[in-house]
């Protein structure tokens, strides 16, 4: 058995002295594959908040990841052709800055994600997952019938979005940012994990009745999770459009759900770098795979078969034996 | 993780005459899509209601039932392509499906029946990929096409003067005459009272003796048939390619989620309403939006609402009943 | 006579045809420890329940210092007062001895939305956590995982997450339930002391135990409370004999 703490530092080593190389030998699209494991990386820790701490099967977070995609897109398509966004009872301009976007984003999936929550959490078990996974494809269809953004064919965004004293454009440097990105996050995410609110939620997963006898609302527990949870598969969401430069109402298909769904799992459920070993997983099985045969997602689903069915603790779990996200 | 676009589910419309605009809204147009909204709701049981089976008895949620959905098109299409007979297709449809069914149960299925929710998502979101990818190898990624028989092609008449599909009308009534035989089945035969039994206490079940691991395979194979037919059966009003299948699946979700989960009859009054929702909302509230808005802000906003108008009825179910019309437990 | 701590008021449950409380009147007051028993099937876990909030009554009231509480949440009523242990532990199993403790800390401290200092860490949940752990004998155990403990260091647990929400009223639901002699021993001893910090209603099996702890006992049977009284006076009461001894002897 190998300590949990070696493998998420070959992790990070890893991403970081591969996109180095990748910069030495000039190869850029292996900096973008890198970028994309990042990014996926982040949509699943946000999932993993509500699904490996607080135990909510969501399978409706592709909602969430469009509409932090769409909020990108939405807001650099009124930059690129400086028009205004008309709100209703107000109008704002577009913009190109990536903090700006990025808050909006937040804030917009975090809303959404109250409001889906507060529904599904009304519900539980089977009803929940079946719940999340129709908001989410409320949100797809709603995406391909909105004509003005492109409907069902998405829309290109034609220069990535800036940051103050970034060239955004060049790949390593926008690796970089979203790398740093996912190591706050993950900061945050640790230091929730050990918080009272983080003690407070994994009992409410394990023991709701418990937390409800020591006069806790498990509920609103599990709301905030889902809401927290939300905003950081958002941020993920507008970074992949960045990455792109393209959103599409893919961003918010039910597929998506249950991909990054299994970038949790595969690295392994709970895990405080579960998600991110379960995304460089995937999106190196997703390069070498995908160069071998057009079909690689049969090769796929029976990994995640054999996972589910004979690992349960992902791959995280095979190498370090059983253990939960803190210890 | 280029998700597919969904092709269009089988939601109705393609209207009989093009010159019926809104403006001519006529009591003719109004009849012709709530058939078209009866029939997609008729077709949306049959999959809803092994789904909710499924669940019922074996508490399993099972995200692979669009899979079968998708081979009992795929297997129409191809026999029909190959012999020309569309009613072979069909029973070679509802076996191959019944088949793939029990096959997919008894090596994977049976090994989640204890386990948690999330095993069972994962799981048969597997098998999707699995069937999905597996269906593109053999029959390549262009869709296929199921032709409707000389016999159940062309129009009816209907009371009041209204041309409609006959293929259409065969579907309503087929899915109708399933619905009741499945009723019967559960009702009035041994299997039925076994199924029903299972569903209350699957160890009471077992210490009386029956073979639960058959019946389990038994039922998952007849929910299978179900969905391979509903497939078989849309598939020669859509073009047949894959991922056919998960758009309905979801729709079916919803339709189980509104009635209630291991309800048959939820499934039915779900389906129902499911699909006359979505049917009547499309066509109806874009011209409601015309009333009071520009024409083409109306019809974007009202095809934009209408597309989302089922899960605006599942929240408002919800709100109501937590767990569903015909629900009892959660 | 001053006002009971803890008080039901004609409570009624059914389910469908059975009556599993029926216009159960009782009472726990302060410094006392108050044992209802009865056989199997009469009705005492559904009584937890309803005091607990788990389940709604059908009719009456439940009264907590005074205060109507019979429409309040489990949560609600923590809050208001009650420190509950389980018949079956409900702990989180994954977490340690020390981090159960410290959730009911949590709970009492009624602010769980910190998201960043390391719970573990803060001082005051620390030491009531401990405070409570040392007083059921768990010191030793604080850093073992909770799924490690033996059966009677669990009941023991529970009754430490209770202490740490320093209720009004404890109400227990059969804490002997699978301890060996010994164990059941010092668990007796345990809760002895405890009636001085509030008043226990201990729903229980063990009559060794319920004769030793109890300052009265209920006699439940067929949902109906039968008798009311000292131990003494259930021992004697030719009513209790026939019910209750009759169908154990």
């Amino acid at each position: 058995m190998i300590a949990e703490r070696h493998v998420n530092l070959a992790l990070v080593l890893g991403l970081i002295v591969v996109p180095s190389w990748a910069l030495a030998a000039d190869e850029p699209f292996t900096i973008t594959l890198a970028t994309r494991a990042v990014i996926l990386a982040l949509a699943a820790v946000g999932l993993n908040i509500a699904l490996g701490i607080g135990g909510l099967v969501s399978l409706g977070h592709a909602a969430f990841f469009g509409i932090g995609g769409y909020v990108m897109g939405i807001l650099a398509y009124h930059a690129q052709t400086f028009t205004p966004l008309d709100l209703g009872a107000f109008s704002i301009a577009g913009t190109k800055a990536m903090p700006v976007i990025w808050l909006a984003a937040i804030v917009l999936s975090a809303f959404v994600a109250a409001v889906i929550g507060a529904l599904s959490l009304r519900t539980s078990g089977v009803y929940f997952i079946m719940i999340t996974l129709a908001f989410g494809q409320m949100f797809y269809y709603f995406a391909v019938s909105w004509r003005s953004y492109g409907g069902a064919d998405g829309m290109s965004i034609y220069v990535r979005n800036s940051f103050p004293g970034l060239d955004t454009l060049v790949p390593i440097q926008f690796f970089a940012l979203c790398l740093v990105l996912l190591g706050l996050v993950l900061y945050l995410n640790a230091r929730l994990v050990r918080s009272r609110f983080g003690l407070a939620l994994d009992a409410a997963r394990q023991v709701p009745l418990r937390v409800r006898t020591v006069g806790l609302d498990p509920l609103r527990l599990k709301l905030a999770a889902f809401v927290l949870s939300g905003a950081v598969t958002g941020l993920a969401g507008a970074l992949y459009a960045d990455l792109n430069r393209f959103v599409s109402p893919a961003m918010f298909s039910w597929q998506f759900s249950g991909e990054i769904m299994v970038l949790v799992i595969l690295g392994g459920t709970g895990r405080l770098f579960g998600p991110v070993l379960g995304a460089v997983v995937f999106v190196a099985l997703e390069h070498f795979l995908g160069g071998l045969t057009d079909f690689w997602q049969i090769y796929l689903g029976i990994i995640l078969l054999l996972i589910v069915l004979f690992a349960r603790g992902g791959i995280i779990g095979l190498l370090c034996g059983k253990r939960g996200l803190h210890d | 993780m280029q998700a597919g676009a969904g092709p269009g589910v089988f939601r109705g419309p393609p209207r009989l005459q093009r010159d019926r605009t809104a403006r001519h809204m006529s009591a003719i147009l109004i009849v012709e899509q709530i058939l078209n909204g009866l029939q997609f709701g008729v077709m949306l049981f049959l999959m809803a209601a092994g789904l909710t089976l499924i669940f019922g008895v074996m508490g399993l949620i099972n995200l692979a039932h669009g899979s079968l959905y998708m081979i009992g098109a795929f297997v129409a299409a191809a026999v029909a392509g190959a012999t020309g007979s569309f009613l072979l297709a069909m029973i070679c449809a509802l076996v191959a499906a019944a088949v793939a069914g029990a096959i997919v149960e008894i090596v994977v299925i049976r090994r989640l029946y204890a386990a948690e929710h999330l095993d069972q998502v994962l799981a048969t979101f597997a098998l999707i990929l699995i069937f999905s990818e597996g269906t593109r190898w053999v029959f390549g990624s262009f869709p296929m096409y199921l032709e409707i028989p000389d016999y159940l092609s062309g129009a009816v008449t209907l009371p009041g003067g209204i041309q409609y599909p006959l293929y259409r009308v065969m579907l309503i009534g087929a899915g109708l005459a399933v619905g009741l035989g499945l009723w019967a089945l559960i009702e009035h035969t041994r299997i039925g009272i076994r199924i029903r039994a299972g569903e209350n206490d699957r160890e009471m079940v077992a210490a009386l003796g029956v073979d639960i691991s058959r019946l389990y395979t038994l039922v998952f194979a007849l929910g299978a048939a179900l969905a391979g037919l509903s497939g078989a059966m849309v598939g020669a009003i859509q073009s047949v390619q894959v991922g056919m299948g998960e758009p309905v699946l979801i729709l079916a979700f919803v339709v189980i989620v509104i009635g209630g989960i291991g309800s048959i009859r939820g499934a039915l009054v779900g389906a129902l309403l499911v699909g006359l929702t979505d049917t009547l909302g499309g066509v109806f509230l874009p011209e409601l939006f015309k009333l009071f808005m520009a024409p083409a802000a109306a019809t974007s906003v009202g095809s934009a609402l209408a597309s989302m108008s089922i899960y605006i009825v599942m929240s408002l179910v919800l709100i109501w009943r937590p767990t569903g019309l015909f629900g009892g437990r959660a | 006579m001053t006002e009971p701590v803890l008080e039901t008021r004609n409570l009624s449950k059914r389910f469908g045809a059975l009556t599993a409380s029926d216009d159960i009147s009782i009472d726990l007051r302060a410094g006392e420890i108050h044992a209802v028993i009865g056989p199997n099937g009469a009705g005492k876990t559904t009584l937890i329940h309803q005091i607990c909030g788990e389940l709604r009554p059908d009719a009456g009231e439940i009264r907590l210092l005074g205060q109507d509480v019979t429409r309040l949440g489990t949560a609600a009523r923590a809050r208001a007062g009650l420190g509950r242990t389980f018949q079956v532990s409900a702990l989180a199993m994954e977490d340690t001895v020390l981090q159960n403790a410290v959730l009911g800390a949590l709970g009492a401290s009624g602010r769980p939305w910190g998201f960043w200092r390391p719970v573990l860490n803060d001082r005051a949940l620390r030491t009531r956590a401990q405070e409570a752990l040392h007083r059921v004998g768990l010191d030793e155990m604080m850093a073992a995982p909770c799924a490690a403990l033996s059966h009677g260091q669990r009941r023991q647990l529970e009754v430490a997450v209770a202490l740490t929400l320093q209720p009004r009223a404890f109400i227990m639901d059969e804490p002997m339930a699978g301890l060996g002699t010994e164990g059941s021993k010092r668990l007796t001893g345990l809760l002895d002391g405890l009636r001085a910090q509030a008043p226990i209603l201990l729903v229980e099996h063990d009559m060794d135990a319920v004769f030793a702890l109890a300052d009265r006992i209920s006699v439940l049977v067929y949902g109906r409370v039968i008798a009311t009284g000292r131990v003494d006076e259930i021992r004697a009461n030719p009513e209790v004999r026939q019910a209750y001894l009759g169908e154990d002897a």
